[in-house]
């Protein structure tokens, strides 16, 4: 398109967002779409989460007071699905979707079009999976991970399921593929791949995993829906099929997914600690490859996940030993993040907090994650509170810390005002205190023998399952307080400066806050 | 390191850890993983407690350099911040420190695999299959096989709103009705299957747990030398009463085994084996 054109077509709009509710429906803004991303996942969080209180009111004591076995099981089922899929991953999706382009100096993502889509898909395929709650025989109540042939015996709920799942998958690699084209294309000139902050390093990476993996599992569910209304017996062994193959299946998608759900996390601590220890990241380059490391090896670990489904020794040895590795590019990256503060002019404000947070917490999902490779240990360890210990460290205090630290950390830039800083010191303190409250004992309940997905156990394990609970309710209150700062900062409060924090550096502090509705018309020039 | 000190340091760490001061309970309420009672359960609960110790000493030094800057590199006591940001001997050492460590920790841990998986010259096999939701043992060798499933006081105080206090009955959710009955000091291997859906057998106090998968026969083996009684669960999802389908080991001297198998048998040829499965699974 010559010039003359372009400034013929833009000279009689005012380039600001439609009126009303079709500006949301029909907008192809990345901003408009990164905050319907993130106030989707919200929501989600919060519907998960209210599982989750269910889980942790029928655990406060022993006996079965509150739901049915089969409605608890539909609740831990559905509270992993809703806070994967719709809750961490559509934030971070919302996250790249605002924040890409103002970093790399774009006006926009590369595919607008197909950005609308991929989020307005989200909506109806988690209606449909909350729907299946209403259904003959419930929802999906197998677990998240859906197991043949447990979850072959699913009621109604089943086709239903798998349909969310496929639509969840497509809207996945739709955003996969725009932050790609988005960063091989639009990044402003001088801003070359190793100088890009590292949110949008570790995005990029993340998309390419996305890609690899989502149609694993879209085929992974696809033979289960045929074995279960086509006749076929991929999964069955009566018919010739192999139930474990399915769990191999499943778990070449699952273990990047697991990288999926935290490598934006690491992207958005090394943007929030430099800022707040006013000094530049520590290693910048080896985080890169410590991401690409991680990226790669998320491909040869997945049986760690099966130890116990009886692999031959020489192949849980080798992936004992491939798990055991991700050791070394993930401490390389919390060295790093420590070695950035240290000797820096620190201060904590809420979003500096939550990232410490972070680093203390995560590193602690860590270390568990070091123990669980082990396999001789993983044998006592495996399908028990040790795990669900282990991964809500690493998703809750790491994935939704890390989300949280970068909803305070650029609330500011996004609506023009700053949030009320107090609260959200409260908001970190009460999260911390309590998150820890919930999952600490969990370490305990694992190792003392509680197996993981049941809703009953043996008076042995009342205390530390009331502590837990009463953890988890104060933990799900405390997150009350961050929906009502959201909405508060979006309302209104304090206006905030361009740059917002002194120590910020980047391009998106170089734009106004709010920022104008197509981020950089002309490109800036990087050094 | 005596074993009376390092559980005593083991307690104090994880004393530490704990949240709430339940102090001198600890052994009461189970923080840690059981030492087990056969060979492979004490290797693996050593292995368990090396890598543990290890994460220790690392988090100390991680979380040490990370709070000293905390306190330190303020800027409200005046801290300057310096502008270094990289150092190619530093990143070498800690990308070389940490995978000497792993070594360390792969040697022990891939010995405990291989004695672990080594099933070969049994004693004795037992089959073990899985159902929804109970347990089915056979003796190969002795014509001796039953049902095993959770025990009445248990299933009526589990059930909704029973009214009856789980704390009255006497090892909730974790006694069974028939129980799974070994030799003391004879290997055992186990032949692991299921008829249904996938199930995991686990006992803690034997070291190990392992997937019963329809199609699939898995083994495992066990040595118990200590006569008593040994209780767990079954490991993975298996449908709504996944919580209620227990495992309880009945290690006996080889006299008293016997005694019970020539008692099995006797009760056998009683019942015919069809009126013991229609029994079973009603």
């Amino acid at each position: 398109m010559s010039e003359a054109t372009t400034h013929d077509a833009h000279d009689h709009h005012d380039h600001g967002p439609a009126k009303g509710l079709m500006r949301w429906v029909t907008t192809t803004n990345h901003k408009d779409i990164g905050t319907l991303y993130l106030l989707f996942s919200l929501l989600m969080f919060f519907i998960g989460g209210a599982m989750a209180m269910v889980i942790r009111a029928e655990l406060f004591e022993p006996g079965m007071q509150v739901v049915n076995p089969h409605f608890f099981n539909q609740m831990t089922t559905n509270h992993a699905l809703i806070m994967i899929f719709g809750a961490v991953m559509p934030a971070f999706v919302g996250l790249a979707n605002w924040l890409i382009p103002m970093m790399i100096g774009a006006p926009d993502m590369a595919l607008p079009r197909m950005n609308n889509w991929s989020f307005w898909i989200l909506p109806f395929a988690f209606t449909m999976m909350l729907s299946t709650i209403f259904m003959d025989g419930g929802a999906p109540a197998a677990g998240w991970t859906i197991y043949p042939p447990l979850v072959l015996q699913t009621g109604d709920a089943f086709p239903f399921m798998i349909f969310a799942i496929h639509m969840m998958g497509i809207s996945s690699v739709m955003g996969a593929i725009n932050v790609i084209a988005t960063i091989l294309n639009m990044r402003a000139p001088g801003m070359t791949l190793m100088k890009m902050p590292l949110f949008v390093w570790t995005w990029l990476i993340t998309a390419y995993l996305l890609i690899a993996v989502m149609p694993v599992l879209a085929g992974a569910v696809t033979m289960l829906l045929t074995d279960k209304y086509f006749g076929t017996s991929f999964f069955t062994a009566a018919g010739g099929g192999d139930p474990v193959m399915y769990q191999h299946i499943f778990w070449f998608f699952g273990h990047p997914e697991v990288y999926i759900l935290i490598l934006p996390a690491f992207g958005i601590v090394s943007q929030i600690i430099p800022t707040f220890a006013r000094k530049p990241l520590f290693g910048y380059s080896s985080m890169v490859y410590a991401s690409a490391s991680i990226a790669f090896l998320s491909f040869i670990v997945w049986a760690h996940h099966m130890f116990t489904v009886g692999m031959p020794v020489a192949g849980e040895l080798f992936f004992m030993y491939a798990t055991m590795l991700i050791a070394v590019p993930t401490g390389v990256k919390v060295f790093n993040w420590v070695s950035t503060m240290w000797k820096g002019s620190m201060t904590f404000e809420t979003p500096m907090l939550f990232a410490l947070g972070f680093v203390v917490l995560f590193t602690i999902g860590g270390f568990s994650g070091l123990m669980l490779a082990i396999a001789p240990s993983d044998f006592q360890y495996h399908d028990t509170y040790f795990v669900v210990a282990h991964f809500h460290y690493v998703l809750v205090t790491g994935a939704i810390f890390a989300i949280m630290g970068a909803a305070y950390y650029w609330l500011p830039k996004w609506t023009g005002h700053m949030y009320n800083e107090t609260l959200g010191k409260w908001h970190f303190w009460l999260s911390t205190i309590t998150v820890n409250i919930l999952f600490f004992p969990q370490h305990f309940l694992g190792l003392a023998g509680m197996p993981r997905r049941i809703p009953d156990y043996s008076v042995q394990f009342a205390e530390f399952n009331m502590i837990s609970s009463i953890g988890g309710f104060a933990f799900g209150l405390s997150q009350l307080l961050f929906a009502y700062i959201v909405i508060s900062t979006i309302r209104g409060g304090a206006k905030a400066t361009d740059k917002v924090w002194d120590g910020a550096e980047g391009l998106e502090w170089t734009l106004s806050s709010p920022p104008p509705y197509h981020s950089f018309s002309e490109a800036p020039e990087v050094k | 390191m005596s074993q009376n000190k390092s559980v005593w340091l083991h307690r104090a760490l994880l004393g530490g850890a704990m949240l709430l001061g339940a102090g001198g309970a600890v052994a009461e309420y189970g923080l840690n993983m059981t030492q087990g009672v056969t060979e492979v359960s004490g290797e693996v609960y050593r292995l368990h407690m090396l890598i543990f110790y290890i994460c220790c000493a690392i988090a100390v030094v991680v979380f040490g350099a990370m709070f000293y800057s905390i306190w330190k590199h303020r800027k409200s006591v005046g801290a300057q911040a310096a502008n270094f940001h990289e150092s190619t001997t530093v990143e070498i050492i800690w990308t070389i420190v940490p995978f000497a460590i792993l070594i360390s920790m792969a040697i022990p841990a891939t010995k405990a695999l291989i004695n672990l998986e080594d099933t070969s010259d049994p004693d004795m096999t037992i089959k073990v299959t899985g159902y929804q939701w109970m347990w089915h043992y056979d003796y190969a060798d002795e014509g001796v096989s039953f049902f095993s499933r959770l025990d009445e006081k248990s299933n009526a105080a589990r059930q909704m709103n029973s009214g009856i206090d789980p704390a009255s009955v006497e090892d909730y959710l974790l006694n069974v009705d028939n129980r799974l009955v070994l030799p003391a000091g004879k290997k055992v291997r186990f032949l692991i299957t299921a008829n249904d859906v996938i199930h995991s057998w686990w006992v803690p106090s034997l070291g190990w747990k392992k997937d019963a998968i329809p199609g699939y026969i898995n083994e495992a083996w066990t040595k118990v030398e200590q006569p008593g009684v040994y209780r767990g669960q079954c490991a993975e999802l298996c449908g709504k009463d996944h919580g209620f389908m227990p495992i309880v080991v009945e290690v006996m001297e080889q006299g008293a085994y016997d005694a019970w198998v020539a008692a099995q048998k006797a009760t056998a040829q009683n019942d015919s084996p069809v009126a013991t499965v229609v029994a079973a699974a009603n």
